[in-house]
């Protein structure tokens, strides 16, 4: 790798280059597209491996089934770059399908799915305004608070559900009125997917090409000078906090129309979480804040994604999915403390 | 041990021969050559930045000397950090004391060498330990009373206590009484004395020169990292050591002086303000004026400007732009034109992992991006002109990390330079900037003054207060204590105000 290089910053702009590497490969910022040249090599190797990888219904698939999965990610990863951590949208994600469900088998129709998509996703941006005005105005570390709002979120989550099922079991939804949000596919591709690329695509330009997107950066990578920059820090954490919890009332719903019942297991909480986390801390977003984009966590999760996928079907046993996963996160955070540390 | 704390304590005779160090290139401190005798009390002045930190630091084995040596008892040593230090009798009582202030004072005196009996403390011992250092001492301070609830004065007793007990010797003094009250200050003048009188030796760091007069036997003067002279205290007064800590021509580093119109209009205007570290302030900036708030390092000037700006909470008093008030926000106050460059670059100013273009634009968004949207090519073209008018060149998509820190600085004027401004507070406006850089931001602040807009430079280098301003205001311990212009503007005008001893002035 010639990483080292290109991390250390350059002595001075008009100093000539003194290195041999052509002038466009000093452009590149390396750190940043980290993620593409593993995510490239195990998608290729993939591609070879085993021919089902590649086919359109795979892929398709594997993107779907993301779809809610990369619209927290997409979210959280504001959450992070403005300094802040979300440790509870593994359990939102669930108390809104929950809350949804329960509103569509209690009211029924259309009126029922249209109220109970709405009132999850409602429900979404509540808990996440709550976390971040623990988190800013209470000031309780964001990784506290939000660890105890999801416990608080995962009660509520059994507490509602009684009123959405008859006798043991899960909440059922299996309507046409709710299911079609996950069974169209227009243009051959399904309603999620569109869905999460939208999501993607319209956080990736508030972040770019906003003074919103600005002032997250700023609020993570240099909090006080941000605030004497006459930026309101507390107002732009609670804004990620709110959106990262909006987001996942939206996969809570849109995974309950795809599935379609609202899943009640603690595990599928956490698990969700700590992947959404693993995916933006391997796409190269620091944990300390201040740096980041939402395309790298994309790419973070989809090659945790890809290679979950390739272990299935090349037959691996699974138990060495999750210890190469952590694997890769310790590399991921180990790079990017070591970049870090080069730029002193 | 117990034992360490009687009269009979070992000595240390600490000699510097030659000593130098830099820091990223920048000597702080060149060819020093000094001798601690033991049993005495030996007094370091100069002003800020002349290298009295860096030298204590190297005796306590926090630095190391860069050139030179340092000899213990006649044996060359080289400290790798301060436990090696304090292994040999070293000892620093900081600022900023290191206490822990749920324990109580014989555990913080013993802490990591408490007594123990089979793993266990043992509190008896810790107990008779405790009292056989107070005694020796003549500290009236109970050994069971939680630290955290005791008066500054009472805990650097306990931070010199916890030193005799690790067998200290030779014991730094970094600025003891700047945090006490006239009563504890002469408690603690005793104490220095106690110690020397048992042979030790007491490196005294003070910007009181009253004290430093009073304490001390031998007085060294540094001055730009260079040992002017080492005198007995007997032989100095105030004014000679003032001379010596000084003892230079102004340069022509700095802009000539233009007159700014006596009667211009007054454009910040500050009435009896309070806020955390400021008590009961009140001064006028005309328009193209340029004051300077001088004083020593925590006097609470900077404090001063953060209240001015709405960023730190105002107890009481108003502050006013063209004879409106402004709201106590950050936000309000940048709305109504005030702007600050704060102290600290790196940790106030700017966000070092954006690059340059983000870092000018930061507090100007509304103008630069309409409607929240960011357009690339008016950001482009703002950026760059802000860029062109304090003179940084170059790629603006660059990390802002990769500027010299004058450059940054001048990100930080660029920053300042937009919107509809009337004043401009520029907090140590030339720290951490190399000569070459200095010149043009002081051209910037001209600039800025000769525009109408009125400005408030602090500086805790005397010669750039003189160099910019029009009129100077002393600060000490949150409020004005002097106010210079014309001919009373001079340099010992200003530090003797700015040093005038705590105690002569509360008996005024």
């Amino acid at each position: 790798m010639t990483n080292d290089t290109q991390l250390a910053p350059k002595p001075a702009a008009s100093a000539p280059s003194t290195r041999s590497l052509p002038a466009v490969l000093k452009q590149v910022p390396w750190r940043s597209v980290a993620i593409v040249a593993p995510f490239l090599a195990v998608f290729i190797a993939l591609a070879i491996g085993s021919p089902a990888f590649l086919s359109a219904q795979n892929i398709g698939n594997v993107l779907d089934r993301q779809s809610g999965i990369l619209i927290v990610a997409a979210a959280a990863t504001l959450v992070l770059i403005a300094g802040g951590i979300d440790l509870s949208v593994g359990a939102t994600y669930m108390f809104t399908a929950v809350i949804c469900g329960t509103i569509i088998v209690r009211v029924g129709g259309e009126a029922g799915a249209a109220l109970g998509i709405i009132v999850g996703i409602l429900a979404g941006l509540v808990v996440g305004l709550i976390n971040g005005i623990i988190s800013t105005y209470l000031k309780i570390n964001p990784l506290i608070a939000t660890l105890a709002m999801s416990f608080i979120i995962l009660g509520a989550t059994k507490l509602v559900s009684q009123f959405g099922k008859e006798g043991i079991g899960q909440i059922r939804v299996d309507f046409p009125e709710f299911r079609w949000l996950a069974l169209t596919k227009p243009l051959g591709i399904s309603l999620p997917t569109w869905i999460a690329f939208i999501v993607i695509v319209i956080l990736g330009i508030v972040l770019w090409r906003t003074t919103f997107g600005r002032y997250v950066y700023a609020a993570g990578g240099n909090a006080e000078a941000a605030r004497l920059a006459g930026i309101r820090v507390d107002g732009v954490r609670i804004a990620t906090f709110a959106i990262a919890g909006t987001a996942a009332g939206l996969a809570g719903v849109i995974d309950l129309a795809r599935t379609p019942s609202a899943p009640e297991n603690d595990a599928i909480a956490t698990t969700l979480t700590f992947t959404v986390l693993a995916g933006i801390v391997v796409g190269g977003t620091s944990i300390l804040g201040g740096e980041g984009a939402i395309w790298r966590t994309v790419l973070g999760i989809l090659f945790i994604a890809m290679l979950y996928n390739g272990f299935t079907l090349l037959r691996i046993d699974p138990l060495f999915q999750g210890i190469a996963l952590g694997v890769i996160i310790l590399v991921a955070v180990g790079f990017d403390a070591w970049s870090k540390f080069r730029r002193r | 041990m117990p034992e360490t704390a009687t009269a009979d304590a070992p000595q240390l005779l600490v000699e510097l021969r030659g000593v130098g160090k830099s820091f990223n290139g920048l000597p702080v401190l060149a060819d020093i050559d000094l001798t601690l005798e033991p049993g005495t009390v030996h007094a370091l002045v100069g002003e800020n930045g002349a290298g009295k930190s860096t030298l204590s630091k190297i005796i306590s084995g926090v630095y190391s000397a860069d050139t030179g040596q340092l000899l213990i008892n006649g044996q060359e040593a080289s400290f790798g950090s301060p436990r090696e230090a304090l292994a040999q009798g070293i000892a620093t009582i900081a600022q900023e004391l290191a206490l822990v202030p749920e324990l109580t004072v014989a555990e913080n005196v013993f802490l990591g060498s408490e007594p123990r009996t089979l793993g266990w403390i043992n509190r008896k011992k810790l107990r008779a330990a405790y009292a056989a250092i107070a005694e020796s001492t003549g500290f009236d301070l109970p050994g069971d009373a939680v630290v955290g609830g005791l008066r500054t004065a009472d805990q650097q007793k306990v931070e010199i206590m916890r030193a005799l007990a690790r067998g200290a010797s030779l014991i730094i003094m970094d600025e003891p009484t700047a945090a006490l009250s006239a009563h504890d200050t002469e408690l603690l003048h005793g104490v220095v004395r106690r110690l020397a009188a048992s042979g030790r030796t007491v490196l005294l760091i003070s910007h009181f020169l009253g004290e430093v007069l009073e304490l001390s036997d031998s007085v060294t003067i540094l001055r730009d990292g260079r040992h002017i002279r080492t005198a007995q205290a007997a032989d100095e007064t105030e004014s000679t050591l003032i001379e010596s800590m000084l003892g230079r021509t102004l340069g022509s580093v700095f802009p000539d002086k233009t007159p700014h119109r006596a009667d211009g209009e007054v454009v910040l205007s500050v009435r009896d303000l309070v806020a955390p570290g400021v008590y009961g302030v009140s001064f006028d900036v005309r328009a193209g004026e340029i004051v300077g708030l001088a004083g020593l390092v925590g006097a609470g000037r900077s404090e001063i400007a953060h209240a001015v700006f709405g960023a730190a909470p105002r107890n009481a008093g108003t502050v006013a732009i063209d004879g409106a008030e402004t709201p106590n926000t950050i936000a309000g106050s940048l709305k109504r034109g005030i702007f600050l460059i704060p102290e600290s670059r790196k940790d106030q100013g700017l966000v070092l992992g954006r690059p340059i273009r983000d870092n000018v634009t930061l507090s100007n968004m509304g103008q630069v991006a309409p409607r929240g949207w960011v357009s690339s090519g008016v950001e482009r073209k703002a950026s760059r002109t802000m860029l062109d008018r304090v003179t940084v060149a170059g790629d603006d998509r660059r990390a802002v990390s990769a500027l010299s820190g004058g450059n940054q600085q001048k990100v930080l004027f660029g920053r300042a330079l937009q919107g509809s401004r009337r004043l401009l507070i520029a907090d140590e406006p030339t720290r951490g900037v190399d000569v070459g850089s200095r010149r043009a931001i002081y051209d910037l602040i001209v600039e800025q003054a000769q525009q109408g807009i009125g400005v408030l430079v602090i500086s805790s280098d005397v010669e750039e207060v003189l160099g910019l301003a029009h009129r100077v205001l002393v600060i000490r311990s949150g409020q004005i204590v002097g106010e210079f212009a014309g001919d009373q503007l001079t340099e010992e005008n200003i530090i003797t105000a700015a040093f005038a001893d705590p105690i002569t002035n509360e008996s005024q």
